[in-house]
């Protein structure tokens, strides 16, 4: 006995077929807003950094009239870092509009320089040590310990608060960068670093880094010790 | 988009047509029902009206194969003499394959004690000479067929019938090219997380059963409680060893034939499950293997229309599904893998330092796979309650349901990687 199969009905597999699609549609979308927003978010934090900025040169031109004391410096610090953190994460993440990144990214640099700029003036004014590093890395997989690289001076902010790092994309293509790139003589074998006007090639440990800065020492003992006199 | 991602998105494109069709499959059947329930002036026309007219039932012999099951053959006869079904046409073949232990003696006292209790001789107990599962079950087979038995059930003996579920089978035979009914499993008594994960499974199983029932692509008979149409032995032959899957090769076969097997989702059997990861690893590695093996025997039925559904989507959609998950398995190991070694790499450069956490719902994942991921728990959870709902009655969450989205699909890769490493190098897969 025999027994014939009941056809298949195309339709229910379209039905399903399309029922998947607008899942997968939604999905999408829903990806995109929340995204999108993420996106506006980083340019709200940079209009902030921005006007900061604006506001610290203003006071570095009041400077000149009054005492290095009333120098806000070190505000940007932790904004610029969970900006560099958050643009880090969406280069890292697939469904981010790449275009919008990479002018998010530009723009960040140019915020970087300006401020890289602008505590120059001041370490000069005030004739205090700089405890910056201009950090130039590579992501295009050129640069096996740029990510080495990256954790050590990670690890270095955790521990010197007032440290600032600017990091740099080697091959953002951005004309004030390939500047910063011509001044310092960066070579293209990353990562590279300047650090006090001089430029070190190659992975540097948390110990070479300290070395090249005796200024963190110093800023380490004063606060140690102002915490103390505080106690 | 690399081939982590390309791999991501196409498992999930797949896990969603699947589990949708699932769904629509379900809910167009249910509907179907309730239409033809109203039109026939009565709103119950589910497979629960079909519990058999007792009066007019047929002779149904069950075999119950044994193996070192001493502890609990016993119970198994008692819940198949509380079978609600005229005792003068139901009766029991216990077949020892050759146990080790005390089976065989257990199970002839309990005979003799029920057969007692009973006033009839419903239970035959008898021996072979150990030849594994599918001789013991065709031992009891051709006892059967020189009965004159109309349908011959399977129970193992560590499976216990709820006392409706053989009434509720048999109409089902109503239907001449149905050969064979499968039961709704359940996990008798769990105990442990890895039992309650399997309760859920089980629960799933359900639901995917009574959904494959209605698309004629069953394609395993399980060992505790199906039933079959004697006739179907003489025209199909009987079990074979298939790969320590004889109830699997059955099903492919009576499929391959172009017979039908029907799932009656509220005839229940409680099953004990393996309470430990090693046990369930090789009961796990086992089917799967059997599952690949008999699919590669039964080739001819893929993608071939004269098989309807289970030919061109049920099968393949089963293979895929293998497939992807090993492939998603692999990534899933090859990206943790990566993230061990540069966590290792960044405390051998800057030591263990205090780990920062700085919540913000920047960070939280919103790609599209994730969202979609998301969603595919959502449904697997809906399906789990369907399942639940066949089976007990109630969509209430319960923990079960926790356990196995959370740890299911940890456990998966790891039988369904060593059966394809089995079939990869044809390395056997035991029983035990």
């Amino acid at each position: 006995m025999e027994i014939k199969e009941p056809g298949i009905n195309p339709k229910k597999y379209l039905l399903v077929l399309a029922i998947t699609c607008a899942v997968f549609l939604t999905g999408f979308l829903a990806s995109n807003y929340l995204n999108d927003a993420k996106i506006n978010s980083i340019q709200d934090t940079e209009n902030q950094i921005s006007l900061d900025i604006l506001s610290s040169e203003a006071q570095y031109q009041l400077l000149e009239q009054s005492s290095c004391d009333i120098v806000t410096g070190s505000i940007l610090t932790d904004e610029l870092n969970t900006l560099a953190d958050k643009l880090s994460y969406a280069e890292s993440q697939e469904g981010f509009n790449s275009a919008d990144v990479k002018s998010l990214k530009e723009n960040y640099s140019l915020l970087e320089i300006k401020d890289y700029l602008l505590m120059q003036q001041i370490y000069q004014k005030c004739n205090a040590s700089p405890t910056s590093i201009l950090y130039f890395y590579s992501n295009k997989g050129d640069c096996p310990d740029c990510t080495d690289q990256g954790y050590v001076l990670t690890a270095l902010r955790q521990e010197y608060p007032e440290l600032r790092v600017y990091a740099f994309d080697y091959n953002l293509g951005l004309g004030a960068v390939n500047t910063l790139i011509t001044l310092y003589h960066i070579p293209s074998v990353l990562p590279a670093l300047v650090m006090n006007g001089r430029v070190y090639d190659g992975f540097q440990n948390i110990d070479q880094i300290k070395a090249a800065l005796p200024a963190l020492a110093l800023q380490a003992t004063t606060s140690s010790s102002s915490s103390s006199t505080n106690k | 988009m690399n081939f982590s991602s390309l791999l991501l998105y196409t498992s999930i494109f797949c896990g969603l047509y699947f589990q949708i069709f699932l769904l629509v499959t379900f809910f167009k059947a249910q509907q179907k029902e309730k239409t033809a329930g109203k039109k026939a002036g009565n709103k119950n026309l589910t497979a629960d009206s079909k519990t058999a007219s007792l009066a007019a039932a047929p002779t149904v012999s069950i075999v119950v194969p044994c193996w070192n099951e001493s502890k609990t053959v016993e119970n198994t006869l008692i819940s198949l003499l509380n079978l609600e079904y005229p005792k003068e046409k139901l009766s029991v073949l216990v077949v020892d394959d050759g146990s080790k232990d005390e089976t065989f003696a257990v199970a002839t006292q309990a005979a003799a004690r029920l057969n007692k209790q009973e006033g009839l001789a419903r239970i035959e107990v008898v021996t072979q000479k150990n030849g594994g599962k599918y001789t013991a079950l065709n031992r009891g087979i051709a006892i059967a067929q020189q009965n004159g038995t109309q349908f011959i059930g399977c129970l193992d003996a560590d499976s216990f019938v709820d006392k409706y579920a053989l009434a509720r089978m048999i109409p089902y035979f109503d239907n001449p090219a149905i050969m064979a009914v499968t039961p709704a499993m359940r996990v008798h008594e769990p105990k442990n997380i890895l039992q309650y994960i399997q309760r859920a499974e089980y629960n799933v199983g359900i639901f995917t059963k009574r959904v494959f029932g209605m698309l004629n692509s069953i394609y395993v008979t399980p060992g505790p409680f199906s039933i079959f149409r004697t006739s179907v032995f003489k025209q199909i032959g009987v079990f074979k060893e298939a790969h320590n899957t004889e109830d699997m090769e059955i099903a492919f076969r009576i499929q391959s034939f172009g017979y039908r097997i029907a799932n009656c989702h509220n005839a229940f059997v409680l099953t004990k499950t393996p309470e430990t990861i090693p046990k369930l690893h090789r009961q796990r590695t086992r089917w799967t293997y059997g599952f690949i093996k008999n699919a590669i025997d039964y080739r001819h039925i893929f993608f071939n229309k004269k098989y309807g559904h289970m030919g061109r989507f049920v099968l393949p959609a089963a293979i895929v599904g293998l497939i992807l998950s090993l492939a998603i398995a692999l990534d899933f190991v090859y990206h943790i893998g990566n993230s061990v070694i540069a966590t290792i790499e960044k405390i051998s450069i800057v030591g263990i330092g205090m780990p920062q956490f700085h919540f913000s719902w920047f960070f939280v994942n919103t790609q599209t796979t994730t969202i979609l991921a998301i969603v595919l728990v959502a449904i697997t959870l809906t399906i789990v309650m369907f399942g639940k709902y066949i089976a007990e009655g109630s969509m209430k969450p319960s923990r079960d349901m926790l356990y196995f989205v959370v740890f299911y699909g940890f456990l998966a890769p790891l039988w369904l990687s060593k059966a394809v490493y089995n079939v990869a190098l044809s390395r056997k897969t035991p029983w035990r």
